[in-house]
């Protein structure tokens, strides 16, 4: 059962990758987080924002949806574009895979969402838009590294 | 994202400070670069990274463009002090291999 629940809409400006990672992390605070957990989420939710105005709606302005839940000890994160889409999302998360080489991209950004949550998935549709879901759970965080 | 500068014994030490993401990546690029091309005679860089309180793969994408930069000097470089979290996505890309870390 969902105990909080949090709904943050914002352009895709790059200024604001920062606010959305800080407002996430600030939201999971009652989770009672270890720093590696809460730098984890902070990584990953900057990632998948990042993903949307670079890739989403390169060169465009749009809105980025950024929705968390928090039930029991997890917390759910859902970061949605209405974007143009992936066309090959398997060759996507391939780690080192980037479409912007030039850009000095890494193309680890699904890989370190990946890594960092426990469970991660993306859907997408070709003009459409693309969701991101990721979760992490913050039982058994007793270390505070 | 702050970026400074301090040449000693031959040796260009950058130190990064603030966040590193796709918003301040940019600037950060070009005043390493200009670090870089101004103390083109160093024998090694050293970029320093205890400052950095938040980086993401966008960091991943910028070492390796100074890396790519520092090669065509023939400058080898080197990392140095990344937090406990810089230090988890760097390890992950395997950077390590390319840009060893300081002694």
């Amino acid at each position: 059962m969902t105990s909080n629940y949090l709904k943050l809409q914002f352009y895709s400006l790059p200024r604001n990758q920062a606010f959305a990672r800080d407002a996430v992390a600030a939201f999971c605070l009652e989770l009672n987080p270890s720093l590696s957990a809460l730098s984890d989420v902070k990584t990953a939710v900057s990632e998948a924002v990042t993903n949307c105005t670079v890739h989403a709606y390169r060169g465009n302005l749009g809105i980025v949806t950024v929705e968390c839940e928090i039930e029991g000890k997890e917390l759910h994160i859902k970061v949605s574009d209405t974007g143009k889409g992936i066309p090959d999302i398997s060759k996507a998360v391939q780690p080192f895979f980037t479409t912007l080489p030039s850009d000095e991209r890494s193309g680890m950004g699904f890989t370190i969402m990946q890594t960092f949550m426990d469970e991660f998935s993306v859907n997408s549709i070709q003009g459409e838009g693309t969701v991101v879901y990721m979760s992490k759970s913050f039982e058994a965080e007793v270390e505070n590294a | 994202m702050k970026v400074s500068g301090l040449v000693q014994e031959s040796t260009l030490y950058i130190y990064l400070s603030g966040e590193m993401d796709e918003c301040s990546a940019q600037d950060a690029r070009a005043r390493c670069d200009k670090l870089i091309e101004d103390n083109a005679n160093a024998k090694k860089i050293v970029i320093n990274l205890s400052d950095v309180a938040f980086m993401d793969s966008t960091g991943i994408g910028f070492l390796i463009g100074r890396y790519k930069k520092a090669a065509k000097l023939n400058t080898p470089l080197y990392l140095d002090k990344p937090n406990f979290a810089a230090e988890k996505i760097l390890n992950l890309s395997g950077i390590y291999s390319l840009i060893p870390k300081a002694e």
